[in-house]
């Protein structure tokens, strides 16, 4: 009983780890890539959040829908819609320096979040969204549950596969030619907005899967699920601690984040109550420092990047 | 006309000026260390917190008679060195490791971390809770009538303009605050000058924290505090530092004025009856200006620098 | 005063300076010249602690001074003014006076006039922003504020780039100037004959070596040195002021 308990248990751990990854690998596109420094994740993943959710969840009086379209659906329009949103900030805000670019990304999200919370019929306001579909529920437990997680597992790998073939392609050459040295990209005659818009893009779609993935799993999204220590923060820690700019890094550093956050929940739930809650914050405040240590003493991360080797004749 | 001016234009000087306390030190920073340091709407809440602290100790003294916004008033000193003390500590820490980097952007990411840590910090120590300074209801002055000026009004307004006076002297007369402006001009040059750039460093962080410190308890003041406070304000003072062109103090304090009175404005039903933007909407006008700024004329108002 | 023997080093990637000697005597005006991409700017920086040595010392005053800070230097005696972005432009002409004083705590009020004395055209300009003026204006406020702490060794970088030939001789007689006051003075100088005219001694350098080194007569005399480096003969810009 004890056993089959940890199962459940690590298969959940597992799940959320994998769900991250895909917002991990996202960041990566954007920054280990090509140096964007978008942290407006939390934006990009409510969009594919309540996007997927309105789509699949059963018709409700707090926001339109009742669609009940199939989750396949919901999670590619997740990402389309995500998709569609970043192309004009990226339209906008990719001409700017780096510094620009995370401000604008911030004030995108918070304004999508506020939305949200505020515009009823979309979303359900503070209501939220509730019920949304689950594939494999109907299966007994803990299938359910193994199921899912093979389903989140096989979707990174299919993106893990995808976006290395990039990072090993000309594609992935350019990006890391215009995140080093833009000026020199150009002048070799590289569209380089073209190139950063993609990459950009790209990562956003991410990001909208990231959100429709977590909408599916908890089955719920409201506008407290998109708080961007959550959604935003972790994903960038992660990808600096598992190592920027290489794939399975961040996979790795999905893993290893989210398993310190968990581990930490675990103690601090043996405290009273009031003590459980406030010293929860503690956690934050070491995921912190994390990302501090990592920054100062691996700035590489656990898997520093390491340009494809390319064959020599 | 005074409704217009008691609901609207009251509330967007003091608004204003609590955007522009905040906002000169992004902007300083900004000339100063080359980074746009995200942590500062936290170091704001830092402050509104210390101040929040300060009502407590005092209400356990006979100082406890006097009315909360004179306890804060007295507490300000106090909000503002203790800030500008964690400001300098963060600095140290988190930041100066990476002065020599060649690229800013490092920087940036840890003064996320910073933010998050700061929040993390006080929702340890006061709870996630809406707290006030003080219950009860203020009431306009009588002298003032039929204009709705509450106490705190005149407070803020004052102080943030004493304030700014009192920077626009440190930045003009004396040695330190012109080898900031030398060192917001060219930090190689004033480095190569011989001048002292870590001390100038400290004392960029002095007057950022501390200013922001006393936006915060401000904003505490006129409002309530939350741990979320400072991370919500972040995005108004950014835009008003950017508005007023990054680097310039004096850009800073008419961005944070500027930005202050359209979110206020444009509540106001200048077409048909409702409301131009919902105020739940208010946050989204910072941002767009900022956006149009980005756009049109990214070095501000005031020819500051572009990022 | 200056003895700089053997400098290796570089930003990091390829070394630059591939062994470089430089000296400067006490009282003495010294000219680095050499073609483009020689690592004369890059010298000068070494010797200023600007650019991190692999191998190679630097003494001033007989002191090892490799792992000073600019500031520390500073306050041993020297002074440098970078060729490009030497003024701070929103700081006032006296500002930027006050600036190069910064580690002064004593009055230095008659270094102030010295200067203006030295470069009349600022006295008139002090209250103005320096980003205003012209580049030889520029030059002088850049020349003044390295002057404010009195050096012992003034280092200067490409003093008279892309200055008209009237601002050039100007310059040039400051430098004169302000060396008959007894501070010896290190410049790096593209204008390489007219700057040889008014050094004591030279250094030509190209592709991060010592070629030539000699007094500043010799090395215009050197018809090797004026074929290869001071573009053949040519005589332009008059002796005037370079009384060296």
């Amino acid at each position: 009983m004890e056993i089959y308990g940890l199962f459940l248990f690590a298969v959940g751990f597992l799940t959320m780890a994998m769900i991250y990854a895909v917002a991990s690998l996202g960041v990566n596109i954007n920054w280990g890539f090509t140096g964007l420094f978008n942290v407006g994740v939390a934006g990009f993943f409510a969009v594919g959040a309540y996007s997927s959710a309105v789509l699949t969840a059963p018709e409700s009086v707090h926001h339109i829908g009742g669609f009940g379209l199939p989750v396949p659906v919901g999670i590619l329009a997740a990402m389309v819609l995500a998709a569609l949103v970043a192309w004009p900030v990226g339209k906008i805000c990719l001409r700017l320096r780096s510094d620009y670019l995370a401000i604008a990304t911030i004030g995108i999200a918070e304004i999508l979040r506020l939305t949200f919370r505020n515009y009823q019929p979309l979303g359900g306001g503070p209501f939220g969204v509730n019920n949304i579909p689950r594939p494999f529920e109907s299966l007994p437990t803990p299938w359910d549950q193994i199921a899912f997680l093979l389903l989140v597992v096989a979707i990174v790998g299919v993106i893990l596969f995808l976006v290395q073939r990039a990072w090993t392609a000309p594609w992935g050459r350019v990006l890391r030619a215009i995140r080093e040295n833009e000026d020199a990209a150009e002048a070799a005659g590289k569209d380089v907005e073209k190139f950063r818009l993609q990459a950009f893009i790209l990562g956003s779609a991410l990001m909208g899967l990231f959100g429709a993935l977590m909408a599916h799993y908890v089955k719920i999204i409201s506008p407290e699920g998109t708080e961007p220590l959550l959604v935003t923060f972790l994903p960038w820690v992660m990808l600096i601690v598992g190592g920027a700019g290489n794939n399975r890094g961040a996979v790795v550093g999905a893993i290893l984040v989210w398993g310190l956050w968990t581990m930490t929940e675990l103690l601090t739930g043996r405290l009273p109550d009031d003590w459980a809650l406030r010293v929860g914050y503690l956690r934050i405040f070491l995921i912190g420092l994390l990302l501090q240590v990592v920054l100062q003493k691996f700035p590489g991360g656990l898997l520093p990047e390491r340009p494809p080797t390319v064959p020599r004749d | 006309m005074i409704d217009f001016v008691n609901q609207y234009l009251i509330p967007a000087l003091v608004l204003g000026s609590i955007y522009a306390l905040g906002a000169i030190g992004v902007s300083m920073i900004y000339a100063i260390l080359r980074f746009a340091h995200f942590a500062h709407g936290d170091l704001m809440a830092t402050g509104a917190y210390i101040g929040l602290l300060v009502v407590w100790v005092l209400d356990a003294t006979p100082l406890a008679e006097l009315s909360v916004n004179v306890r804060l008033l007295i507490g300000l000193p106090l909000a503002f060195a203790g800030t500008a003390a964690v400001a300098i500590l963060i600095d140290r820490l988190f930041y100066k490791p990476f002065r020599r980097a060649k690229s800013m952007i490092v920087v940036v990411i840890a003064s996320f971390g910073v933010a998050l840590m700061l929040r993390s910090l006080v929702q340890l120590f006061f709870g996630v809770d809406v707290i006030n300074y003080a219950d009860g209801i203020q009431f306009p002055l009588k002298m003032f009538q039929p204009l709705r000026i509450l106490e705190r009004h005149i407070y803020i307004v004052v102080v943030a303009i004493a304030l700014m006076l009192v920077l626009h002297y440190f930045l003009t007369r004396t040695r330190t605050g012109k080898a900031m402006r030398a060192m917001s001009d060219d930090a190689d040059l004033a480095r190569v000058s011989g001048i002292n750039t870590e001390r100038v460093v400290i004392w960029t962080w002095i007057l950022g924290g501390g200013l922001v410190a006393v936006a915060g308890v401000f904003l505490g003041m006129d409002t309530r505090l939350v741990p979320t406070m400072g991370w919500d304000m972040l995005l108004a003072v950014f835009a008003a530092a950017i508005l007023g062109g990054l680097g310039q103090p004096y850009g800073a304090i008419a961005g944070g004025l500027i930005i202050g009175a359209m979110e206020e404005l444009s509540t106001y039903p200048w077409i048909g009856d409702g409301p131009l933007v919902p105020p739940d909407y208010k946050t989204a006008v910072a941002f767009a200006v900022m956006v149009l700024m980005l756009i049109f004329r990214p070095q501000g108002l005031f020819r500051g620098r572009v990022l | 005063m200056l003895e700089a023997k053997g400098m290796i080093g570089g930003y990091g990637g390829a070394d630059i300076l591939k062994g470089v000697d430089v000296a400067v005597n006490a009282g003495e005006i010294v000219a680095i010249i050499g073609p483009n991409g020689a690592g004369k700017s890059t010298a000068m920086k070494a010797v200023f602690g600007l650019v991190r040595l692999r191998q190679g010392q630097v003494l001033f005053r007989g002191e090892d001074i490799g792992r000073c800070e600019p500031d520390e230097l500073v306050r041993k005696g020297m002074a440098y003014v970078p060729q490009e972005r030497s003024i701070f432009p929103s700081l006032t002409v006296h500002e930027n006076l006050e600036m190069g004083a910064f580690i002064r705590r004593d009055d230095f009020s008659h270094v102030i006039e010295q200067v203006y004395t030295l470069f009349p055209p600022l006295r008139d300009k002090r209250r103005q922003q320096a980003g205003e003026l012209s580049g030889g204006q520029r030059q002088m406020v850049a020349f003044g504020r390295a002057l404010m702490t009195e050096p012992a060794l003034l280092l200067l970088d490409e003093p008279t780039a892309g200055l008209s030939p009237v601002y050039m001789r100007e310059i040039f007689e400051r430098v004169i100037a302000v060396n008959e006051t007894g501070v010896g003075i290190l410049m790096v100088e593209q204008n390489a004959r007219q700057a040889l005219r008014v050094a004591h001694r030279g250094y030509v350098l190209a592709t991060g070596e010592n070629i030539f080194t000699d007094t500043g007569e010799a090395l215009l005399a050197n018809p090797e040195v004026a074929e290869s480096f001071l573009g053949g003969h040519g005589g332009q810009a008059g002796r005037s002021g370079a009384g060296a």
